[in-house]
């Protein structure tokens, strides 16, 4: 009986695609959940390595009821076959079979339009071919780190690097850290940091509180968001962790490794004020700028995106028949939307590989809290931002794209005598963006001291794949129907 | 004068009408190298040019290159490594001997290279190949660094980010600068150096050139230590090149780079300006560079790119002054060739443009050679 559903692949096993495959499989549909991770969670529920015996990782997560309400879910369905998840499994590229390309899934349902192509890791040596009808994308986001003199010392960390680092391996990055930049993900590594025993010295956020008052609208429609930060708030005092609103870091100071960093006021123009900067002695700085979605595969199906982020309807559909987008890559709003959007994804694609179409997605209630939790989330995006002339500070020597050693200095002469007007441009001049991470840790950087928008670049594959693999791709059979 | 097109052949064109002794505005609606330029691979390449117009070209433009580099060659990464032809079978050597034959009575040198010599050249070539042909001339350089550096080097004043809308003409038709879209540049000369939108630019004088697209895609690998020396090619890339087909076209072009990394080219696909990732082409890029080398198999691919080569009817370039447009010039349509034609097509239209006698015969590049087509 189960053979002749529908097969739709959910790509990430964070909130948005478990979420999606938990309704898309309770409506008749058999999902392969594919994730690069060993285990389900994603970046927001990461779970800690089974052999380090965590005995209390939910101090390190809120929402953990919901976690084991989508943990239990899964289990279910993964007995009931219903489900296959397919873990350690890196998506390059997803394809549009040819034969269907164009057409409205629901007038050929019996076609399996798409086939995502996977690395198995950690070698990524290997691959495989997944077919499905229907493909749903929760890919995520990834961090946006803003360069400044001295980010490139041992001792600098990610803000996400240091929170993956506390939820996965509950190791304590250091022991002296200043957290620093801008975003809501500053407040938990600040709060986790200090937690886990290391003494924070100071949260350094360039965003201040007029940011927020003036949005009070936008977010007073979220108090359970409103709530979490004053909990936060607490914490940070609880731990004493002096908190830096409207401050900036100047510079990192070190030899081997990061022995101190330099923070300074920011005026009203959003430049350091003069006579303001403060030296603080630690040995880890996490920084971090925000998030920015994840989209290579959006793109590569061809997917029409909003800015960064990749565009959808009400019922989380791209532009491309078949394929649904939910979660960070439609816009960075957090775990609770993501669940939102997720649960929506599920439900339209199961409808439409159905054939049908779903309920209409306004009385829903998972409708109403994406529209809230949207809103929420566009106020917060608009009250944290980055000093308005952070680039400046940026020195020539500063190294901007590390892969290929790059400085602000190469950037700015390609600009300013060798007639780049674009990213693009910058980046063949000068190849910054063109190492091993492509561009996905210094693009908005580049961009910042160049002067030029952040336009995402295309870069299929998705990750880099062996020239053998794509010269003879394995091909597995279509679904039975 | 105004060049129209701040690629490689604006840049070399700019570069060579100020050495000239004429003062130059390069005006482009993008960045430097924003079209195709940026989206190639760098060849220089006498190799794959059978005897005639084109290959007089090409040989113009290599030994200009070789001038070129002793001031800029490091800027541009310019890297006289050669090129080495290679053929799987006996016929297909045949055939390449005598292409082989015909360019050096045309002046190119010419190395035959047999199976048992090719592994000592190439030592990563897959076995079992007939033989091939080196072409010490064939050089490389980085697409985008030349046309800024050339750009930069001219002392142009460089209007980019600015489009032109209308090619200006007096009473008596003759050519008397543009407008764009943030005010008129005025002067007696204008090229029309923009490379696949040259039948564009060529529309606002008022005449017609039937430039289009045909699009290429290039794999780039990680970077990996030098193993592959020469540009290394099959030898039905010839053929592809001069070919008519519509249909997808691909031919491994392999070859390292200063910077590392190994790229992979040379699909050529006549499909408008369709930007969208193509797997299947790019599959066949990869099937045919792990023919040729075998240790790629286990190369990763970084990352790919597509550009859109200009090409005109008969796969030869617009070049010279246009009889129906006093003061016009056209420098474009150079197919896949663009970046090692430049610098010849830079000089002849400076030569023209100061009223002197080109140093190759002009005929066969003539705009308006496909007149009575286009209003046919």
């Amino acid at each position: 009986m189960s053979e002749r559903r529908p097969v739709l692949a959910v790509i990430g096993a964070g909130p948005a695609g478990l979420a999606a495959t938990l309704a898309a499989a309770a409506r008749g549909v058999r999902v392969t959940l594919i994730d690069s991770g060993t285990q389900a969670g994603g970046q927001f529920y990461r779970q800690p390595a089974p052999g380090l015996g965590a005995r209390r990782p939910q101090a390190l997560h809120h929402q953990w009821r919901t976690w084991e309400r989508l943990r239990t879910g899964l289990d279910t369905r993964l007995a009931d076959g219903r489900v296959t998840h397919l873990t350690d499994h890196h998506v390059c590229w997803v394809e549009r079979d040819s034969s269907v390309e164009g057409e409205p899934v629901r007038d050929d349902p019996a076609a399996p339009g798409f086939t995502v192509h996977a690395l198995l890791g950690p070698e990524q040596r290997e691959s495989v071919a997944i077919r499905a009808h229907g493909v749903l994308l929760a890919t995520g986001a990834y961090e946006k780190v803003l360069p400044f003199p001295g980010w490139t010392l041992p001792g600098v960390v990610t803000a996400g690097g240091a929170q993956a680092l506390l939820k996965g391996g509950l190791t304590l990055p250091g022991r002296t850290a200043v957290v620093a930049g801008t975003g809501p993900l500053l407040l938990p590594v600040a709060t986790g940091l200090a937690a886990a025993g290391a003494r924070v010295v100071a949260l350094v956020e360039s965003a201040g509180p007029r940011d927020f008052v003036r949005r009070s609208r936008s977010l007073a429609g979220a108090p359970d968001k409103l709530a979490e930060g004053a909990g936060y708030a607490a914490r940070l005092l609880r731990h004493r962790v002096s908190v830096k609103a409207r401050h900036t870091v100047l510079e990192a100071h070190g030899v081997e490794r990061l022995e101190s960093v330099t923070v300074a006021a920011l005026g009203p123009d959003g430049r350091p004020r003069p006579g303001t900067a403060l030296r603080l002695p630690c040995d880890t700085l996490a920084v971090g700028h925000g998030l920015l979605p994840h989209t290579d595969l959006a793109d590569g199906l061809g997917c029409r995106l909003d800015g960064p982020a990749v565009r959808v309807d009400d019922e989380q559909r791209t532009d491309v028949p078949g394929v649904w987008a939910a979660g960070e890559s439609t816009g960075v709003g957090g775990a609770a939307l993501s669940l939102a959007e997720g649960h929506l994804a599920g439900r339209s694609a199961a409808a439409r590989l159905h054939g049908t179409a779903p309920d209409p997605a306004r009385r829903t209630r998972a409708a109403r809290t994406r529209t809230r939790l949207r809103a929420f989330s566009e106020g917060l995006a608009g009250a944290f931002a980055p000093p308005a002339h952070w680039a400046e500070l940026v020195t020539d020597e500063t190294v901007v794209c590390r892969c290929e050693e790059v400085t602000a200095g190469a950037v700015r002469e390609a600009v300013g005598s060798l007639g780049a007007g674009d990213l693009r441009t910058v980046k063949l001049l000068t190849r910054a963006g063109m190492g091993w991470c492509q561009g996905r840790m210094c693009e908005s950087g580049v961009a910042g001291v160049a002067g030029c928008a952040a336009t995402p670049a295309r870069r299929l594959p998705a990750r880099p794949v062996p020239l053998g693999m794509l010269a003879a791709p394995t091909d597995d059979p279509p679904p039975a129907r | 004068m105004v060049v129209v097109g701040a690629g490689m052949v604006g840049a070399a064109c700019a570069l060579y009408a100020a050495r000239a002794g004429l003062d130059v505005i390069l005006v482009d609606r993008g960045p430097v190298a924003g079209g195709t330029t940026g989206a190639g691979e760098g060849n220089l390449l006498v190799s794959d040019k059978e005897p005639g117009p084109e290959l007089h070209l090409a040989l113009l433009s290599a030994r200009l290159w070789g001038e070129l580099a002793q001031e800029l060659g490091t800027a541009v990464e310019y890297e006289p490594k050669g090129g080495l032809v290679v053929a799987s079978t006996p016929d297909g050597l045949t055939a390449l001997a005598r292409l082989a034959a015909g360019q050096r009575a045309a002046g190119v040198r010419t190395v035959p290279v047999d199976a048992s010599e090719l592994r000592s050249l190439e030592p990563h070539l897959a076995p079992g190949l007939a033989g091939g042909v080196l072409y010490p001339q064939d050089a490389q350089v980085m697409p985008t660094l030349a046309a800024a550096h050339l750009a930069r080097a001219s002392g142009a004043r460089l209007e980019t980010g600015r489009t032109v809308t209308r090619v200006l003409r007096g009473a008596d038709g003759a050519v008397r600068g543009v407008r764009t879209d943030r005010g008129d540049l005025l002067a007696p000369a204008v090229v029309n150096a923009a490379g696949t939108w040259g039948g564009e630019v060529a529309a606002l004088a008022g005449v017609p050139l039937p430039v289009l697209p045909r699009r290429g895609f290039v794999l780039v690998t990680e970077p990996l230590p030098r193993r592959v020396r020469h540009k290394v090619y099959a030898a039905d890339y010839v053929a592809d090149v001069a070919s008519d087909s519509a249909a997808l076209q691909t031919s491994p072009v392999v070859e390292g780079t200063a910077a590392g990394p190994v790229l992979i080219g040379a699909s050529r696909e006549r499909v408008g300006f369709d930007r969208s990732f193509s797997l299947p082409v790019v599959r066949a890029l990869a099937a045919g560079a792990t023919r040729l080398f075998p240790f790629l198999d286990d190369v990763r691919v970084m990352r790919t790119y597509l550009g859109f080569r200009p090409y005109l009817p008969d796969h030869l370039p617009a070049l010279g002054p246009d009889p129906r447009v006093p003061g016009l010039f056209h420098a474009c349509g150079h197919e896949g060739a663009g970046i090692g034609l430049a610098t010849g097509s830079g000089q002849l239209i400076a030569q023209a443009l100061t009223g002197g006698t080109p140093e190759l015969d002009l005929t066969p590049f003539r705009p308006d050679r496909f007149a009575e087509e286009a209003t046919a």
